[in-house]
Parts: structure tokens; C-alpha cells; sequence
């Protein structure tokens, strides 16, 4: 036996192979039956996709990079749900391409920001420059959202794309996208995906589908 | 998660610890031809070899130790849709340390329960509290110390827009606000012409400072009366039933620039205070009612020729 492994030292191929072999059992285990298991995951009651506004804030969100310091995910920490609401369901981002999920927090956590009563005025100056109403904040201030105009035809684009992976958009949403989002700002949109942070299931439905889940 | 993918689990996990065990049995076993424990058997350019030093016995069975280890965590967490026999699981832990955590809570605040915020006030651990609760959940717009911002009143003051008693404030925070400014200026300028938002402007502004240019006033007054003095009252005092600011004041929630107010007349004002009871509960709203009663001095009276609402 001590000396079988000569010959495995000898083969540089073997080697690899075998190494491949022995690094691959931990995703095997851990990733490839997740990677079925995402088919399987149903939407919440409430959980759709998003509407053309929200659906061109959330490109936004993304495009200036807020996940940096935003997670979208409330973990089954009694602190996290003291503070942010009920945790985090998987049913409840079947429709976030890609997911916002993490722990790595330099702002608070934003999975269910629309239940927390701030207005569209508040978030709209916050946005602008948060200073203006938590002196405190280190949030950076975008000023430019509430200049930059929306283009439809990029958001119907964005869900015929959406669509074809498997999200339920109908025509009417895309052919209705432009007009949803005419005339809007990049701020107007950036305020309704927030303003809609969480509000889709209730906390009747969510209890019910942990059962399920 | 299937049992189909919970039992592929199962088998890679069960195979990875066999194959653990078997590399460590095989490579600590020796065969009758084997070299002497001390040597490897290497050897390079004829007389170059290798020296061994086995690996101590406690160091193997610290090994065979965790292998050991493992099996007992699978099978005490379970895995995917198999249940452990210590039934553990993040919700269950999660419910648990909730439950415990929110009977210590409610031991605490029952002691605050159905009390009027004036009263809770002279209670520094009530107070100490409510600012906890303030910090995390009004501070965004009122400030972290009740400043407030544009849009969103100033609490240390003695301006009340929706009333400054007790149980007035406690409303406030239960059930929330909304106050509804309209946009005048399509109204306005139909009766008084295209100088009617600036004439108004001018005898708002003359309420607080004098020396508004005196045509634009006197135009401007018969505006106000005729339309605004239905909320804001005849001499602008307000109405804190529906929230209408006293106008005679020198506080401005949306600032006193002619840009501010031109806005506030072309497209309205809708401030909204959130209801709090439905999310904080009734004894929590209390406490930081009893935050909030403290900031303000409460030493000048309501406006005479206002609407008080008690």
C-alpha cells in the first residue's frame, strides 16, 4: 500500500483527475441539488413579476451598485427580525434576476424597506442627498436619478428577455411597458421598486407557506 | 428537498467519510514488504533516501475522532428532507429565542400599558425607551434628535400642526397623518388673475413679515380669505383638526423661499405621517410618545384664533 502512490505522484493526469475528483464532492453535494431545486421553488401568493417601473428602478438599483452595501435577505436571526420583519422566504424572489440576497451590510437590510413607512417624499430626498434627513448617513447622495429620464423601449426589451427565461410577463405588460414608464424619471422608478420592498405576501400567507416550504 | 436528492446527499457524504477513512487505514497500515517505518523506500541518484517520520498514534486518532464527529452531526441535524434526532432547525431555533425574548419583553412594557404619554414622561426608564424605539424607527425623518427636516416636522418646538396635547400626540403616532395640501393655482389664478399666486404669496408671507409689497397683499388677502382661510382660518392661524399650519409663525416645514411656496401652491402638499400602532403595538407607541413629550418644552400656548384640537 505505501508504495501505490508512487505511481499516482508519477502521473501528472491521474493526479489531476483524481484531484477533481476529491474537490468536487462538496458542490456535488451542496450545489447540484440546489440547482434542481430552484425549478421547483413556487412564487408566494402575491410574489408576480415586476411591473415596468419598478422592473427599470430595480435596473437602477443594480446599475449604481446599492447590493454593495444592501442585502435583500432577512436571515432566521431573532435580532435581523426584530428589526426588518419577517425573514426572508425563497418563494418570495422567484422573480429577482439576480437574487440580492446576502449578509454584508454596510446599510441596513432593504427585503421588506416598504413596510417601513417611509413616503415617497422622504425617500425621494434621502435619494438626493441623504444627509438632508439622517445628518448621520455615509449613504452616497445620486443626485442624477431625479434628471435621467426612462426609456421604454429598454424596459419592454428587459422583460421580453425576462420572459423568455421563464418569467409570466403577458403581451399586454410588455406592449403596455413604455407607457407605464413614460414621462418617469430613474428616481420615480428607484422610489416605486422601494416603496414595493416586501409588500407583496402577507404575514397570513407567509405562515402558511413555511409549513410548505 | 425530494427524497431523491436527500439520499444523493446521503450517499456522497457516507462515500466521502468511507473514503476519508480508508485513505487514513491505508496510508497507517504496514505491509510485510514495506520499508522500515524510519525510511520511505525513496531513492534518488543511487544513494540519496528519504527519511520517514511517522505520524504519532494520538495524531491518527484525532483523525478517526472527527470522522466519528461527523457522522454523529449528520445524523443529529439530519440532512435535506431526513429529520436529525436533535430536530433542529433554524426556524425552530429562531422560534424558540423569540418566544423567550418577547415574554422578557412583554414583562417589561406591561408596566407602561394604557398610560398617558405625560405620565410616562416622568419615568426615566419609560423615556429611555422611547428614544431607543425614536432612534430606530422615526429618526429617519424627524432626525436622530427630533429636529426634523424639510417635509418633516421639527418635535422639539411647541408647534403642534395636528395638536400638541397628550392624547393628541399619541394619535399622531398610532394612527398616522395625512395631511392634504391641494394645488390652488389653477383656482386662483381663475379668480384673481395671473398674479393670484404671487399676491398670495405676498399676504402669507406679510402674516409673519411685514413690509410685503401692499398692493400684492391686499390682493392676495381677499384670496386667502375667499379659499385658504377654510383650512388655515380667517387671520391664518390654522386648524390642528386637519392638520393646517398656523401661518402666522415663524416655522416653515417646507421653507419660506419663494421657489418652496410657489410649489406648495402649483402642486399641493401631501406630508404623511405613518401609522405606528399596527407595527410597534399600542405600549411601544406609548413610549415613544413619552419620548417625544419630552423634547418639546411645552411652555408657549396653542395660537389664539386657532383651531385646537384637544
Amino acid at each position: 500500500m505505501s508504495q501505490t502512490h508512487a505511481k499516482i505522484e508519477k502521473n501528472i493526469g491521474l493526479m489531476a483527475i483524481l484531484v477533481a475528483v476529491a474537490v468536487s464532492f462538496g458542490g456535488l453535494a451542496e450545489i447540484v441539488p440546489l440547482m434542481f431545486q430552484a425549478e421547483t421553488i413556487k412564487p408566494l401568493p402575491g410574489i408576480k413579476p415586476y411591473p415596468a417601473l419598478e422592473l427599470a428602478g430595480r435596473d437602477v438599483y443594480l446599475r449604481e451598485g446599492c447590493y454593495g452595501c444592501h442585502s435583500q435577505m432577512i436571515r432566521t436571526l431573532r435580532f435581523e427580525t426584530e428589526r426588518y420583519g419577517h425573514y426572508s422566504l425563497a418563494g418570495e424572489s422567484v422573480y429577482d434576476h439576480p437574487f440580492q440576497w446576502g449578509s454584508k451590510r454596510t446599510g441596513p437590510d432593504l427585503a421588506r424597506v416598504g413596510l417601513r413607512g417611509y413616503s415617497d417624499d422622504w425617500h425621494r430626498a434621502h435619494l438626493n442627498n441623504p444627509r438632508d434627513v439622517v445628518p448621520e448617513s455615509n449613504m452616497p447622495a445620486y443626485p442624477w436619478l431625479a434628471k435621467a429620464k426612462l426609456d421604454g423601449a429598454e424596459v419592454a426589451q428587459h422583460m421580453r428577455a425576462l420572459k423568455r427565461i421563464g418569467d409570466p410577463y403577458s403581451d399586454a405588460d410588455i406592449a403596455g411597458a413604455a407607457a407605464a414608464v413614460e414621462g418617469k424619471t430613474e428616481l420615480d422608478a428607484v422610489v416605486a421598486y422601494l416603496q414595493a420592498l416586501g409588500t407583496h405576501v402577507s404575514q397570513a400567507d407567509m405562515q402558511v407557506a413555511e409549513g410548505a416550504e | 428537498m425530494t427524497s431523491g436528492w436527500t439520499w444523493y446527499v446521503v450517499a456522497l457524504a457516507v462515500l466521502n467519510l468511507i473514503g476519508c477513512a480508508w485513505l487514513l487505514k491505508g496510508n497507517t497500515r504496514r505491509g510485510p514488504n514495506d520499508p522500515k517505518p524510519d525510511e520511505t523506500g525513496h531513492v534518488w541518484d543511487g544513494d540519496i533516501t528519504e527519511y520517514n517520520k511517522p505520524l504519532p498514534k494520538w495524531w491518527i486518532n484525532l483523525f478517526y475522532l472527527t470522522i466519528a464527529f461527523a457522522g454523529g452531526y449528520l445524523v443529529w441535524y439530519g440532512v435535506g428532507s431526513l429529520k436529525g434526532y436533535g430536530h433542529w432547525s433554524s426556524k425552530s431555533e429562531w422560534a424558540m429565542e423569540s418566544a423567550a425574548e418577547d415574554a422578557r419583553i412583554d414583562d417589561t412594557l406591561k408596566l407602561y400599558a394604557g398610560k398617558p404619554i405625560d405620565v410616562l414622561a416622568k419615568d426615566p426608564a419609560a423615556v429611555s425607551m422611547g428614544r431607543a424605539i425614536f432612534i430606530n424607527r422615526c429618526a429617519a425623518c424627524h432626525g436622530s434628535s427630533g429636529h426634523g427636516a424639510t417635509g418633516f416636522p421639527d418635535l422639539t418646538d411647541d408647534i403642534w400642526h395636528w395638536g400638541g396635547t397628550p392624547s393628541r400626540i399619541l394619535e399622531t403616532i398610532q394612527d398616522g397623518r395625512h395631511a392634504v395640501m391641494p394645488s390652488w393655482a389653477t383656482t386662483l389664478t381663475a379668480q384673481g388673475g395671473a398674479t393670484a399666486v404671487d399676491d398670495t404669496i405676498a399676504y402669507v408671507l406679510s402674516l409673519s413679515r411685514p413690509g410685503q409689497p401692499q398692493d400684492a397683499v391686499e390682493r392676495g388677502g381677499k384670496l386667502f380669505t375667499g379659499i385658504c382661510s377654510a383650512c388655515h382660518g380667517p387671520q391664518g392661524k390654522g386648524n390642528q383638526m386637519m392638520g393646517a399650519p398656523d401661518l402666522t409663525d415663524s416655522y416653515w416645514l417646507y421653507g419660506s423661499s419663494q421657489a418652496s411656496l410657489h410649489k406648495t401652491l402649483n402642486e399641493g402638499r401631501q406630508g404623511a405621517m405613518p401609522a405606528w400602532k399596527p407595527v410597534l403595538g399600542d405600549i411601544r407607541t406609548r413610549l415613544v410618545g413619552a419620548y417625544v413629550w419630552t423634547l418639546s418644552p411645552h411652555k408657549e400656548p396653542p395660537p389664539a384664533g386657532a383651531v385646537i384640537a384637544e
